[in-house]
């Protein structure tokens, strides 16, 4: 497998980070040992599937068809769609078919939970998949819990690496929030400068970004000046610009919902050419056209990928593979229509997250429901995940004890309204010691 | 004071300038549910869809126009009004007539209303929030801060709309009819007025002045099936305070929220603006429930 040879590449090596590089090296080896499956064209795994002839394995998919989601859900569920055609055409799930059972949440917290009970009582389903918006996370995770159904989100906040949920909840292919800002705090503040306002939604995700950005200008020796927070159902953005201190050498942004487009126009409406150094992340403009009428003052802002929109910026196999298969173009659209555009750093995630569970199934034996310890076990002993197919973001290092992934991260300039990728993290300046165990909690 | 004063100035211009756009763009979404509650009586709870259908349409006619701003904002001007309000006409004959404008059985059908509108735009528009462009596209450079030229030009438009009502109003047989039946349903209809189709006729108006404002405020934001609940709230606001059924109520309202949303907003918290509006709601009713031109319902 290529796994076992091929050591991902690293940006940045910190020779202070001699514990974390051994701790990812572990990694690699344990992804080596077979942990990780990145080359599923291989004739055994196939005809693994073809000895098999057992029921599908039924994953229900809490998707945000609708409401302020309803962008990234659209999109989640085709990438979903694509890994399972692209596993079921690859042997399965351990030898079984792999079935996705979508349900609508409504981006809301209480249907939230109302869809994970759904699953569990009326569909059956083996597993539960895909929650993108941490308020939704938050409001369902309870309820995994107490069906103690396993329940592996997509979201970026840092509610499950938190502590605050439980054991049967995962989230091992997107990283969170204080290890994307952790990887790329240092150089922002080096290159952008150290007068910092932070622009953030006025809720849990939102105070994610305030407050691991705050740590980390202090770490830093930088200054936040301004903490500007926005209600989610803000559709005028001007009069927050007004708050911006004089003296702020950097912007940092990070909006959600419906409004992005609204929100980053106006700032450039704000400010012209008279601008301070931006930083942004991606959300504030996942699905939208970097050519949008107003967005030219984006040109020389910097942006976080999580995976680069534009085919040059990670051209690796499992990249032109995965974005194949999900139908995406070179510039981040759909293959369609070149006006539809993805969410692309994030949905990685679903894709990613498909595959981490195949592994879990496979390692552990999983047959149905009997077997949640055993899986759950299992997946607690995971390392991390080698880059390729399955993983086409990145390697992963996995925590077992906080349930939660590191990886690496992409900082892009807006140059001729296109992302080019100007750096890229290593895995471990996104580290940070797990501050949770969930493998002490009761299954 | 005057140092404080030297160096607020740009804040101060900021608050009135954000402040007056939002109020004149307020006055127009409420003077629709002011003039349906004025004549007919009925509260309308789906105001804020016939918004939305408004701001759909326009991106409709964005497409149609194969993204040309200018023509299709001029064409989503006339579609969007007459659509929505031919709607509203239906809409009028076939739920409002039939169940004879009952207050209470004509909330609970609004609500119905608006629940088929959003998701039947749901199921045909999508979920998603599509951008329209704007049909003229500047930034205005004041000494302090830019702003968008599109937003002022929203102003000036809603505040010839806001004349062109109160002309059709004071000058128009409609607008004399439209008075009447707001004083006495019963006596105007022995004058002669044909207050049956008056009512239908100001639903209509109501609807359409709300698709116009949707049109217009679609290029600064972006048309999407939830758009609705905002101005809903807000004119549902303005109306309680202005007093309902009165339009000039409505006018000073929503100058009164709207500006002081502006102040309030940059120079405090924008949701503390929204916390002292809703203060203000329950002081005007508890004050003058009536509100501040609302005469006693005849």
């Amino acid at each position: 497998m290529e796994g076992k040879e091929k050591k991902p590449e690293q940006s940045v090596k910190n020779k202070s980070q001699i514990s974390r590089r051994s701790l990812f090296g572990t990694t690699a080896a344990v992804a080596g040992a077979g942990v990780l499956a990145s080359n599923l064209t291989d004739p055994i795994v196939r005809s693994a599937y073809a000895a098999g002839s057992d029921a599908p394995i039924r994953i229900g998919f809490q998707v945000h068809r609708t409401g302020i989601g309803a962008t990234y859900g659209k999109w989640y569920e085709r990438t979903t769609n694509a890994a399972a055609k692209y596993i079921n055409e690859h042997g399965g799930m351990g030898g079984r078919p792999v079935e996705i059972v979508p349900e609508d949440d409504g981006t809301d917290p209480k249907r939230g939970a109302d869809v994970v009970e759904k699953f569990a009582t009326q569909h059956k389903v083996d597993f539960v998949y895909g929650t993108l918006f941490s308020h939704v996370v938050m409001g369902s995770s309870p309820r995994a819990g107490e069906l103690k159904i396993p329940y592996f989100v997509v979201s970026e906040g840092y509610h499950v690496a938190s502590g605050a949920l439980n054991r049967y909840v995962f989230q091992p292919c997107i990283t969170d929030v204080r290890s994307q800002i952790s990887a790329m705090s240092g150089w922002i503040f080096n290159n952008l400068g150290k007068k910092m306002t932070l622009i953030y939604p006025d809720y849990a995700f939102g105070y994610n970004h305030r407050d691991y950005a705050s740590a980390a200008a202090e770490k830093h020796g930088a200054k936040i000046s301004a903490k500007l927070a926005i209600p989610p159902t803000a559709s005028s953005f001007t009069r927050y610009f007004a708050k911006i201190p004089k003296d702020t050498e950097v912007i940092y942004h990070v909006m959600v919902g419906p409004g992005v487009l609204t929100f980053v126009r106006e700032m450039g409406e704000h400010f012209g050419s008279n601008r301070p150094e931006i930083f942004g992340f991606i959300d504030s403009l996942e699905g939208v056209a970097l050519d949008s009428p107003g967005l030219d003052f984006l040109n020389g802002t910097y942006f976080w990928e999580a995976m680069p929109r534009y085919a040059d910026g990670y051209p690796t196999h499992g990249e032109k593979v995965y974005r194949n298969a999900v139908g995406v173009d070179a510039n981040g659209a759909s293959k369609s229509d070149s006006k539809d555009v993805s969410t692309y750093s994030h949905m990685f995630g679903c894709w990613e997250t498909l595959f981490a569970i195949k592994e879990a199934v496979e390692q552990s034996g999983y047959r149905d429901k009997r077997d949640y310890a055993n899986l759950i076990e299992t997946f607690e002993g995971f390392q991390g995940f080698n880059e390729g197919i399955a993983h086409p973001q990145g390697s992963k290092m996995f925590s077992g004890k906080s349930h939660q992934c590191y990886g690496q991260q992409f900082i892009s300039k807006v140059e001729n309204s296109k992302f080019d990728v100007v750096h890229r993290t290593s895995i471990e300046d996104g580290y940070y010691e797990p501050e949770t165990d969930y493998t002490k909690l009761p299954l | 004071m005057l140092v404080w004063f030297e160096d607020n100035v740009a804040l101060l211009f900021l608050a009135l300038l954000d402040g007056t756009v939002t109020a004149f763009v307020l006055a127009l979404i409420a003077l629709g549910l002011s003039l349906v509650f004025g004549v007919m009586r009925v509260v309308n709870v789906a105001h804020g869809e016939f918004f939305m259908l408004g701001a759909v349409l326009a991106w409709a006619c964005f497409h149609f126009t194969g993204n040309m701003p200018l023509l299709g904002f001029l064409l989503a001007l006339i579609v969007a009004p007459v659509l929505v309000g031919g709607l509203a006409m239906l809409s009028d004959r076939f739920i409002l007539h039939r169940i004879q404008y009952n207050p209470e059985s004509t909330i609970v059908a609004t609500i119905g209303l608006l629940y088929i509108i959003q998701q039947l735009v749901l199921s045909f528009f999508g979920p998603e929030a599509r951008p329209v462009e704007a049909p003229i596209y500047f930034r205005v450079q004041f000494p302090w801060f830019g702003y968008s030229g599109y937003k002022l030009i929203v102003a000036v438009l809603s505040g010839f709309l806001l004349l062109v009502t109160w002309f059709l109003m004071v000058r128009s047989k409609l607008g004399l009819y439209m008075r009447a039946t707001q004083q006495d349903a019963e006596i105007a209809q022995t004058f002669g007025v044909p207050t049956r189709s008056v009512y239908s006729k100001v639903f209509a108006i109501g609807a359409g002045l709300a698709a116009l404002a949707g049109v217009l405020v679609v290029p600064i934001r972006q048309a999407d099936y939830l758009m609705g609940l905002e101005p809903l709230l807000l004119s549902f606001i303005v109306v309680i305070i202005g007093g309902l059924g009165s339009l000039r109520g409505t006018l000073v309202a929503a100058f009164i929220v709207g500006i002081s949303d502006g102040f309030i907003s940059v120079f405090y918290e924008p949701t503390l603006a929204k916390m002292l509006a809703t203060v203000l709601v329950a002081a005007v009713l508890i004050v003058k429930p009536t509100g501040l031109f609302g005469e006693e319902p005849g």
